[in-house]
C-alpha cells in the first residue's frame, strides 16, 4: 500500500519519483489488446441507430469513444474487473432508450459516499436495471484536479485504471465545477476507491452537496502574462486551508471560490462563484513605444494573431484602440500612445489586442466580489465588487480571513438552500458589508438606488426613536 | 495500486491506514519544465495558426501549445491515447483548459508543429476527428456542457449528443478565427445550470414545460413534504391528505415554472416529459471585462423540440445566429455588445427569430427589462401591433 509520506511524489523532475509502474493496476497485455478490424466489427449488447447517428461528422464522437471502451472492457474481461465488464455497452443502451423516449432514466442520487466526509460521491442509479443491470449502480466519484488541470501522464494512467477497474472506465475531463469525475462505480467500491486515491495518488476527492465546492483556477502565472497574482497557488492553499469544508457539509447549500488571474475572466469567477478572486492592478499599463509602432506599421498582428481568419483590414489604432477604450483614458499623437492611467478602468481591452505592446502593472494583487450563482431559485446573479484591491501574498492569510468571516455570517443567517448571494439579497449589501467591517463604496453599484425608501440607523438621528407623543401634542393640539 | 474487491480497505476497521483531507496533487509537479523555469515571467503571446500558440517569456524562451478539441464524456482509453502523445512529443506533460480541450506543450516549434499534424490525423473508426486542433482566438471553441442523459436525473434534454450536433454544425469557426470577437457556447440540460451557462455569447438550455406529476405514494412515503413545499420559489405546492388519508402534494399548475426544485427534494414529482421537453436559446451573454462587463445572456428564442439525434432546428438556429452575428458585427464586438448597439429588435430581425409574448419577462424584476423611451426601430414587429391597434 503506498509508500507513506510519498503518496504525493509524482514529479518527473525529481528522482525518486513515483511512477505509473509503481503502482499500475493493468499489464501490458491488456492495452492495444485490439484491432482496428476488431473495433469496426464491434457490435455493442444494445443496438444504437440513433447514437450511431452521433459518430457522423467531424467533432470528437463521445459515442465512438464510449464504443471503444465497451470493446475494451470485453478484451480486459471480467476477471479483471471489479465492475461489469459490460458496463458501458448498457450505458450505450440505457441512453439510446433516453434518445427514444426523450427522457432520462437515471433515478435520484442515495447518499453515499466515504467514511467522515459528506460529499465528492454522487449517488447514482438506473430505473431499468433489468434492461441495463450493469449500470443499475451508477455512483459519481469527484477526484479534486490540480491547478489549471495540468497532469503528467504517470498520474493520469494510474488514474485511467482505477477508473476502469472500480469504475465503469468512463469520465468526464473535467466536471462543470473543474473536478476529474470517475463515472459509473458500486457503493462497495468507493472506499476502495478513495484508499487508491489517498495512498497511491496522492490525491484527495472533491466537494457536493452543501459544502465547499472544488476551487478552480486559470493557468495564471503558469503561462500568462495577464496573471495579476499566483492564481495556482492561491487555489491550492485555500483549497488546502478549508479542507474541512470541503469534505463535510457545514454550510446552508454550496460554496464556490474560482480564481481568475485578470479581468478577461477565463474560468468564469465572476459569474460561477460565490466568492470570486479577480487579479487587477493598481499602477500603470506598461507601454512599450516600439513595439507600439509595430503594431501601427502592421507589423504585429492584433489582438494576438486571434483575429487572423477573417480580413479586418490594416490597423487603425485611433479607431481600434483609442476610440474602444470605454472610459476614454487613451491618446494616440500620431508617434505615441498615452493613457491616462487614474481613468483606466482596467477593462483589458488595449492590452489583449496589442499584448507585445501594452502590459498590465507591475503593481498588482486581487479584487474580490461576492455573491454570483445560477438562476435557480430567485434568478441568476453575478458577483458583487465588494473589495476593489488587495495583495495577495502567500499564504494568503488575509482572503481566507475573508472567506470565513463572510461564510460564518452566512452559516448563521443563510437559510437551507440559500445562496450566499441570496442573502445578500435578502438581508442587504449594507449588512455584508458591516459583516466585513468594511465602509460602503460607489464602486459597489452601478448608480445609486433611485428609490428614496432609505433605512437608517436608530444611532443615527438625535434623539432616537423613542417619541414622547405629549411633547408632540405640547406644539399640535388635536 | 490495490486490487481486489476491497483493495486496501478493511471494512473491520474502518480507520485503519486512512488518510484524509490531503487536497489535490500540487500543480506544480504536473507543469512542464518550459513553464516552470518561466513561471511568473511570461511576457507575450501569439496565435501563430489555429490551435497553436507561442507564449515568450522576460529571457526569450517560448513555450508552444497545441490546442485540440475534446468531448468531456471520455474513456479511459481516450485518456491513454492522450498519454502516449503526451509522452512522444511533451516528456510526458498535459493538461486541460476550463473549456474541456487539450493542450500540449513543448519548447520546439517543430515538435509542436508534428505534434499538431499527428493530432489531426487521428481519427474515430466512425469518422470523427479524435483530436482537432483549433479552439484558439476568436474561434468558436469547445461548447461546455453538462451530464444530460448520459448520467443525471433532472434534464430536460441530453447534453453530449445535442453538444456534438451543434459542435459538428460550428467546426469550421473551431478550425478558423474569423469572428469579430469571441464566442462563447455553452449547454446545460435544466435549469439547476450547473454548468452555469446564464453568462455566454449563445446558451443552450434543456427546458421542461409541464408541471411535476404527482406520485402520491412516493411523496408520502418518500419525502419530507415540509421541505417540499418550502421548495418552491413560487408557492405552487401545497400539502393534502387524499381521500384515503395519504399525505401527499398539490400543485398549482397556473403557477407552476418547471424548474424542478421540487424534484430535486422529492423523487415522487418527476418532470421528464418527452413533449413537454425541450431547448430554450439564449444570447448575448459574456463574462470578460473587455471594453463592455460581464452581461448576462438574453432568452431569445423559448423553446425548441427535442429531435433526437441531432436537433436540426437547435443546429439551424445556432447557426443562423452565428451567421448574421459574424457578418454583421464590428470587430471586438461581443455577440450581446452587437445586439445593443443595434437594438434587440434589429437582432430578432436580422437573425429571424420570432418575437413572442413568453419573451417578456414575467419573473421578479421584471420591469427592470422593458423599455421606457421612445428610442427604437421600425421593424415588422413594430408595425404588427400598429395594425393591431388599428394605428395604420
Ligand atoms: S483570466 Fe487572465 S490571467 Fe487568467 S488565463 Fe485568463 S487571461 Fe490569463
Ligand atoms: S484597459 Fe481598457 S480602460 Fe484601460 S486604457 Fe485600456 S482600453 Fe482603456
Ligand atoms: S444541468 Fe441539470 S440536468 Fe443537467 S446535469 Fe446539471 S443538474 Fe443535471
Ligand atoms: S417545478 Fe418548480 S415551480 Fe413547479 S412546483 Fe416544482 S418547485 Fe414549484
Amino acid at each position: 500500500m503506498g509508500i507513506p509520506g510519498k503518496e504525493k511524489m509524482w514529479d518527473k523532475e525529481e528522482k525518486e519519483h513515483r511512477k505509473y509502474d509503481d503502482v499500475r493496476i493493468f499489464t501490458d497485455k491488456d492495452f492495444n489488446n485490439y484491432t482496428e478490424d476488431e473495433l469496426k466489427a464491434f457490435k455493442p449488447k444494445h443496438a444504437t441507430p440513433m447514437l450511431d447517428e452521433l459518430e457522423k461528422g467531424p467533432w470528437p464522437s463521445f459515442v465512438s469513444d464510449l464504443k471503444r471502451e465497451a470493446l475494451h472492457r470485453h478484451k480486459v474481461g471480467q476477471d479483471n474487473l471489479l465492475i461489469p465488464m459490460e458496463a458501458v455497452d448498457d450505458l450505450l443502451g440505457v441512453v439510446e432508450l433516453s434518445y427514444k423516449e426523450g427522457e432520462t432514466h437515471w433515478k435520484h442520487g442515495g447518499i453515499v459516499g466515504v467514511l467522515g466526509y459528506g460529499g465528492g460521491v454522487i449517488g447514482r442509479y438506473c430505473d431499468q436495471q433489468q434492461m441495463f443491470p450493469s449500470v443499475a449502480h451508477f455512483h459519481t466519484i469527484r477526484v479534486n484536479q490540480p491547478g489549471a488541470k495540468f497532469y503528467n501522464t504517470d498520474f493520469l494512467r494510474a488514474f485511467c485504471d482505477i477508473c476502469e477497474y472500480r469504475g465503469s472506465g468512463i469520465t468526464n475531463m473535467h466536471g462543470s465545477t473543474g473536478d476529474m469525475v470517475m463515472l459509473g462505480s458500486t457503493t462497495e467500491q468507493l472506499e476502495p476507491i478513495f484508499f487508491d486515491l489517498t495512498h497511491d495518488l496522492g490525491n484527495d476527492i472533491g466537494g457536493s452537496g452543501s459544502n465547499l465546492r472544488t476551487p478552480s483556477d486559470c493557468i495564471g502565472p503558469g503561462r500568462c502574462e495577464f496573471a495579476c497574482y499566483d492564481t495556482l497557488a492561491m487555489c491550492y492553499e485555500m483549497t488546502m486551508a478549508f479542507q474541512d469544508e470541503l469534505h463535510r457539509p457545514a454550510f446552508p447549500y454550496k460554496f464556490k471560490f474560482k480564481f481568475d488571474g485578470c479581468p478577461n475572466g477565463c474560468v468564469a469567477a465572476i459569474a460561477r462563484s460565490d466568492m470570486a478572486f479577480i487579479g487587477t492592478w493598481k499602477d500603470d499599463i506598461r507601454i512599450n513605444q516600439e513595439a507600439i509602432q509595430a503594431y501601427v506599421a502592421d507589423k504585429i498582428p492584433r489582438d494576438g494573431g486571434g483575429m487572423a481568419g477573417a480580413n479586418w483590414g490594416p490597423f487603425n489604432i485611433q479607431e481600434e484602440i483609442i476610440d474602444r477604450c470605454p472610459t476614454g483614458c487613451m491618446t494616440w499623437d500620431g508617434k505615441k500612445l498615452s493613457i491616462n492611467n487614474p481613468e483606466c478602468s482596467r477593462c483589458m481591452h488595449c492590452i489583449n489586442a496589442m499584448p507585445e505592446a501594452l502590459r498590465v502593472g507591475k503593481d498588482t494583487g486581487v479584487s474580490i466580489l461576492f455573491g454570483a450563482k445560477a438562476p435557480i431559485l430567485e434568478g441568476a446573479q453575478m458577483s458583487v465588487l465588494t473589495v476593489p484591491f488587495m495583495y495577495a501574498k502567500h499564504p494568503f492569510e488575509s482572503q481566507q480571513a475573508l472567506a470565513r468571516k463572510v461564510q460564518d455570517w452566512w452559516i448563521e443567517e443563510g437559510k437551507n438552500r440559500e445562496r450566499l448571494g441570496e442573502l445578500i439579497q435578502r438581508m442587504g449589501l449594507k449588512t455584508l458589508i458591516e459583516v466585513l467591517g468594511i465602509p460602503a463604496m460607489p464602486q459597489m453599484v452601478k448608480e445609486p438606488r433611485s428609490n428614496p425608501y432609505v433605512f437608517f440607523k436608530e444611532s443615527e438621528v438625535p434623539g432616537g426613536w423613542q417619541r414622547d407623543i405629549g411633547d408632540y401634542r405640547s406644539r399640535h393640539p388635536k | 495500486m490495490s486490487k481486489g474487491r476491497l483493495g486496501y480497505y478493511n471494512p473491520d476497521k474502518k480507520q485503519e491506514n486512512r488518510i484524509t483531507d490531503i487536497g489535490p496533487s500540487h500543480f506544480r509537479q504536473f507543469m512542464p519544465p518550459v513553464l516552470r523555469k518561466n513561471y511568473g515571467n511570461w511576457a507575450s503571446h501569439r496565435v501563430l495558426d489555429p490551435g497553436l500558440l507561442m507564449h515568450v517569456s522576460e529571457t526569450g524562451d517560448k513555450a508552444f501549445t497545441v490546442r485540440v478539441g475534446a468531448p468531456r464524456v471520455m474513456s479511459v482509453e481516450h485518456i491513454r491515447e492522450i498519454c502516449s502523445i503526451a509522452d512522444k512529443y511533451c516528456g510526458g506533460y498535459v493538461r486541460w483548459t476550463t473549456r474541456n480541450n487539450v493542450e500540449f506543450i513543448t519548447d520546439k516549434e517543430d515538435t509542436a508543429k508534428a505534434l499538431k499534424k499527428d493530432l489531426d490525423s487521428r481519427k474515430h473508426i466512425g469518422g470523427s476527428f479524435k483530436f482537432p486542433s483549433g479552439g484558439t482566438g476568436n474561434s468558436i471553441t469547445n461548447i461546455v456542457h453538462t451530464q444530460g442523459w448520459l448520467h443525471c436525473h433532472t434534464p430536460a434534454t441530453d447534453a453530449s449528443g445535442l453538444v456534438k450536433a451543434v459542435a459538428d454544425a460550428l467546426f469550421d469557426d473551431f478550425k478558423t478565427m474569423r469572428m469579430p470577437a469571441k464566442l462563447r457556447v455553452s449547454m446545460a440540460c435544466c435549469l439547476n445550470m450547473c454548468g452555469a451557462v446564464h453568462c455566454s455569447d449563445i446558451a443552450l438550455l434543456g427546458y421542461h414545460r409541464k408541471p411535476p406529476a404527482i406520485d402520491d405514494d412516493a411523496v408520502g412515503k418518500g419525502c419530507e413534504i415540509p421541505l417540499v413545499v418550502a421548495a418552491c420559489p413560487l408557492y405552487a405546492i401545497k400539502p393534502v391528505t387524499t381521500a384515503e388519508g395519504k399525505k401527499t402534494v398539490t400543485i398549482n399548475q397556473e403557477k407552476c415554472m418547471y424548474c424542478g426544485n421540487c424534484y430535486t427534494m422529492c423523487l415522487g414529482l418527476p418532470l421528464a416529459d418527452k413533449e413537454g421537453d425541450g431547448v430554450a436559446i439564449l444570447a448575448g451573454g459574456k463574462i470578460s471585462n473587455r471594453i463592455s462587463g460581464p452581461k448576462f445572456s438574453k432568452v431569445v428564442v423559448p423553446w425548441l423540440p427535442n429531435e433526437m439525434p441531432r436537433w436540426p432546428t437547435v443546429v439551424k438556429t445556432v447557426k443562423q445566429i452565428v451567421e448574421v452575428y459574424a457578418k454583421d458585427a464590428n470587430k471586438y464586438e461581443r455577440l450581446g455588445d452587437w445586439a445593443e448597439r443595434i437594438g434587440w429588435e434589429r437582432f430578432f430581425e436580422k437573425c429571424g427569430l420570432e418575437f413572442s409574448w413568453h419573451l417578456l419577462d414575467d419573473y421578479r424584476l421584471a420591469y427592470d427589462t422593458f423599455r421606457t423611451s421612445t428610442q427604437f426601430k421600425y421593424t415588422d414587429h413594430a408595425w404588427a401591433v400598429s395594425k393591431a391597434v388599428g394605428g395604420i
